[in-house]
């Protein structure tokens, strides 16, 4: 027996005496005691308001504020026609669609230029076109900004490694901070609206644009590099002119993350008054409008995948030489084109306002069809949600919530140290117990278990759905093709809009955020089973075929467990997901963390908002740690034979 | 600066990689072995190597993978920094240069060819060849001729606006090589220029790359692992083994007198009478009659040798300068083999 197994039994052992011995235990290590609970959020609104009144910081964030707002009147002048400097908007929705279709073309063909300018008239058709120019004016300002300023901090932390090595603990931190933890603080130091929706975007989307950035600069071929350097590049011209420009693709792809992660906040700060799509819809929920809601959706979803097709259009694109000779306006042919129709589009906007705004009464809707259908659907349905429903509150949720609540907070600080101690030895067993621990410490224990709870039921009722949808995905070349296909593209819709469809079906309850979060977490299973699948070589398939493996044994001898450390990599980010699907659903109603955070957020307690992000994000980084230390271990056993006797 | 002063000079250089090589190297007591250093946790990638590259040479480093050919040309050039010994291009300690002056130097006399090419793949053709000439501030026009002119040079004309991506490996290696002759470089470094490429390419690009050295006669440091390149270009070829030179000398020289059993193993498997040109066999003496042309191979004047009857052949320069006598016997034994 390994000492690793050893250290995993004792602490089990200690788990299970703990719980046995719950009724006679000593209330401190019931639950943390007072003196276990120390007053964290205090200690950060003391900093904060040190920050704020003392050292003056509001000062700075209100100007850098102000200075983004003037930004944000300019777009929102020309795309919405708010009152302000240049005062020449609204434009005509047609220059848009025009203008959206002509840059598709010129980066991926016909289908996108088409889709693309499809989704501008159908927002305009359907009477959206405010709502969806104040969500698009803050994206247009706010990637941008994000794209600068990590790229600047990329560079920085690409030249410098003492300070990417103190960057890096607070970009884990960060990407696994919900998102409503970023919004207190900005609440705090620029108030709320349009302004503070664009900072709080900017933040969240910061991280992957520095991440992309620093992989960029360091995959720049030695070569590449070397040659630079013979042909007598200074510094800077190295930067400029060799690195940056041959990192471009892994730069791009930053800026469709900062992109989806821009449209993805956009409509969540509808929660600190931000107008637009994202408002809209949530009001729309909020009052059971399902019709409506759906209407929206769409909308939303339209301009998800335009602006990931169009921006990831971009990030591969290579250029292409023209023959020489080649007249000027067949070297810029779209340019023309676009040219041509905007010249139209303006023209048709003249002659007839239809072209130019559609006023919501002329505003075409499916909303009515839409409730009838799904009125249709639900009563259809209903037994079978409503049987779930019953089914999973009293035999799932309920038993399983109150049986993690029954629990010593020591019984689980054990089972967790066993867990680690299996997985990856003392080490792992410490970071298990440093993660947890703080969360008791908090004070938020009962709150972080129901967190706690509905993530692993999410994400067990998920695997259930995901892993045979997966391997039946991965059965054929095709099939996996345009299941990872769906993937993509549901994973470029915002979080909110899995609300939609659970709302509709189950009303709004426990059992609607479970299945909003089961459907948000599934989407990672799926695609990293199929993606772990079809990465087994083709070599040992057909070894394993030849030795006279059926199906099913290849599936389960060779194909899963050669798999399984990329499905790993999908069960962790399908965790990250549900955390942050748990927290955002929580304006539906539930116990758990979120439903703190929104009250935190509705009394701009920055302290509260913070403890409870970090104690979230704690959940994800101890997952986190844990997958990766199992993986590490598998590839290695799969790589080499495994060492006896170690 | 006279023509006899060498244009590189390298005395017993170092390179180790490894925790400090700094300290460690100025402690080291004895020079130690490969293996020796090793065992205290040092890679030596280039151990105690000096050599003089004169003006207008070919030198050919020629070494296994890891032998530290690369490391080698790279000191030469600065992108590493040595840890012991010094080296002189044109008389000047290029480990004392600051920034400047080293950018300075790269600008106005280096230019460099790599094995994967090293292009900026989002530069056309034309730029690429370029960059070097925009790295010196020059104008956009004369960038642009010059640029034309080398493309030209290296045969490549109507392919300007192409980008890497869309050219076959042969063709970016012809580019890469363009770029190191843009700013008309005094030295020329090639690392494994040829190695990426099929065999038949390379053997077209090997005869191009004879046509350019002809015509341009510049002092170049090439890098192969592939022997019968190093003896079919080089004018010197030194032979590395565990960061060390095992010998250098001419092709001639190495087929013939091996220093040491592993240059003889490299040596063994060659056709000897297609390496050794009558020159290296000529003695002291004066003959008449028909005389061998001395820049040829025994193989190419085989028919030539074995029809002349004379025991001794009289051998000539190109320029009719009687240069000595070839012992015919032992052509024969080379080109034959030795009768045992
Ligand atoms: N940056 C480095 N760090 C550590 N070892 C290196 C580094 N670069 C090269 N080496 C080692 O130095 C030796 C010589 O390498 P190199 O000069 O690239 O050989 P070659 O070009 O002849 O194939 C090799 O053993 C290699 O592993
Ligand atoms: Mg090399």
């Amino acid at each position: 027996m390994t000492a690793q197994r050893k250290g995993a039994l004792a602490f089990l052992a200690v788990a299970v005496a703990l719980a046995l011995a719950r009724n006679i235990l000593p209330a401190a290590l019931m639950r943390p005691a007072d003196w276990l609970v120390w007053p964290f959020a205090d200690w950060l609104n003391a900093a904060f308001s040190f920050a704020q009144n003392d050292l003056g910081l509001m000062a700075v964030t209100r100007f850098a504020a102000s200075g983004i707002e003037f930004l944000l009147d300019v777009t929102g002048n020309l795309f919405y026609g708010k009152n302000r400097w240049p005062h020449l908007g609204p434009l005509p929705w047609t220059t848009f669609a025009v203008t959206a279709g002509c840059v598709a073309y010129a980066l991926a063909g016909w289908r996108l230029a088409l889709f693309s300018a499809g989704t501008f008239v159908w927002i305009a058709v359907m009477g959206q076109w405010e709502w969806a120019m104040q969500t698009l004016s803050v994206i247009l300002i706010a990637a941008p900004i994000t794209f600068l300023i990590g790229l600047g901090l990329g560079i920085l932390a690409w030249r410098a490694p003492l300070f990417e090595r103190l960057l890096n603990p607070f970009l884990n931190i960060a990407q696994s901070l919900p998102q409503f933890a970023y919004m207190i603080p900005v609440v705090v130091f620029v108030g709320v609206g349009p302004k503070a929706g664009a900072i709080t975007t900017i933040v969240f989307a910061l991280p992957p644009m520095i991440r992309m950035t620093v992989l960029g600069l360091k995959k720049v071929p030695e070569n590449v590099v070397e040659s630079g350097l013979m042909s007598g590049a200074t510094r800077w011209q190295m930067l400029t002119r060799v690195r940056l420009p041959t990192a471009r693709n892994d730069i791009l792809v930053g800026v469709n993350q900062v992109i989806m992660q821009c449209l993805a906040m956009v409509v969540l700060t509808s929660f600190i008054g931000m107008p637009g799509l994202g408002q809209k819809l949530l009001q729309l929920m909020q009052s059971l409008k399902i019709g409506l809601s759906f209407e929206i959706g769409v909308t939303i979803v339209l301009i998800a995948v335009t602006l990931d097709r169009i921006s990831r259009a971009w990030a591969v694109l290579q250029p292409r030489h023209f023959e020489r000779g080649t007249p000027w306006h067949r070297r810029h042919r779209v340019f023309v084109i676009w040219a041509g129709l905007m010249a139209l589009a303006l023209l048709l906007a003249s002659l007839n306002p239809w072209f130019s705004q559609i006023a919501r009464a002329d505003a075409f809707s499916v909303a009515k069809p839409i409730d009838a259908a799904v009125d249709i659907l639900i009563r259809l349905v209903d037994p079978v949600s409503q049987w779930l429903r019953w089914f999973l509150i009293t035999w799932v949720l309920i038993p399983f919530r109150d049986g993690l609540l029954w629990l010593p907070f020591t019984t689980v600080l054990c089972l967790l140290m066993a867990l680690g101690y299996a997985i990856g030895g003392a080490r792992s067993a410490l970071v298990c117990l440093g993660f947890f621990g703080l969360i008791a410490m908090t004070g938020w224990w009962d709150r972080a278990m129901i967190t706690v709870y509905t993530v692993i039921v999410a994400v067990a009722l998920a695997a259930l759905m995901g892993f045979p949808l997966g391997i039946w995905g991965a059965r054929s070349e095709s099939r996996a093709k345009r299941v990872l296909l769906v993937c993509d593209t549901l994973q470029t819709f915002p979080s909110f809009i899995y609300l939609i469809p659970v709302i509709m079906l189950f009303g709004v309850n426990d059992v609607a955020v479970v299945g909003a979060v089961v459907l948000f977490a599934a989407v990672p299973l799926v695609r990293y089973t199929i993606e772990g699948v079809r990465g087994v070589s083709a070599e040992l398939v057909e070894a394993a075929s030849m030795a006279g493996a059926d199906r099913r044994q290849l599936l389960w001898k060779v194909q899963l467990p050669m798999a399984l450390p990329t499905i790993m990599v999908g069960v962790n980010q399908s965790v990250m997901f549900s955390l942050f699907m748990v927290i955002i659903a929580a304006f539906i109603g539930t116990q758990d963390l979120g439903q703190e955070m929104q009250r935190a957020l509705s009394t701009t307690d920055v302290g509260k908002g913070l403890v409870l992000g970090l104690a979230v994000a704690f959940m994800g980084q101890m997952v986190d740690h844990l997958v990766t230390r199992w993986s590490e271990g598998r590839l290695q056993a799969l790589g080499l034979e495994t060492p006896k006797g170690t | 600066m006279s023509d006899a002063q060498p244009v590189i000079s390298c005395r017993n250089v170092w390179k180790l990689y490894g925790p400090k090589p700094a300290a460690y190297f100025a402690g080291r007591t004895a020079a130690g072995s490969f293996e020796d250093i090793r065992r205290d946790g040092y890679i030596a990638a280039v151990r105690d190597v000096s050599l003089d590259i004169a003006r207008g040479e070919m030198l050919v480093v020629m070494g296994l993978s890891g032998s530290g050919k690369s490391t080698l040309v790279r000191c030469m050039s600065r992108l590493i920094d040595i840890t012991g010994g010094t080296v002189l291009v044109e008389g000047a300690d290029i480990a004392k240069m600051d920034e400047r002056a080293l950018i300075d130097l790269r600008r106005r006399k280096m230019g460099m060819v790599f094995q994967s090419f090293g292009l900026l793949p989002h530069r056309t053709v034309l730029d690429n060849v370029a960059f070097p000439l925009e790295m010196r501030g020059q104008d956009r026009h004369t960038r642009r001729e010059r640029a034309l002119e080398v493309i030209e040079l290296v045969g490549l004309k109507g392919r300007e606006d192409y980008f890497p991506r869309e050219l076959s490996g042969g063709q970016q290696q012809r580019v890469g090589i363009a770029r190191s002759l843009a700013i008309e470089p005094d030295i020329w470094f090639l690392d494994e220029p040829f190695s990426a490429l099929d065999p038949l390419i390379r053997r077209e690009m090997q005869d191009e790359f004879l046509r350019l050295k002809q015509m341009l006669g510049k002092t170049s440091v090439f890098i192969t692992h592939d022997f019968d390149e190093a003896l079919r270009l080089a004018d010197r070829i030194a032979i590395m083994k565990d960061g060390a030179i095992e010998q250098c000398d001419t092709p001639d020289q190495i087929v013939m007198h091996p220093a040491t059993p592993y240059v003889a193993k490299f040596t063994e498997a060659i056709e000897k009478s297609r390496v050794i040109r009558a020159r290296a066999l000529a003695r002291p003496g004066v003959a008449e009659g028909q005389a061998l042309a001395a820049d040829a191979t025994l193989h190419e004047l085989a028919r030539q040798i074995a029809s002349d009857a004379r025991a001794l052949i009289p051998v000539s320069e190109a320029d009719g300068r009687m240069l000595g006598l070839l012992d015919r016997a032992a052509a024969l034994d080379i080109l034959f083999g030795a009768s045992a």
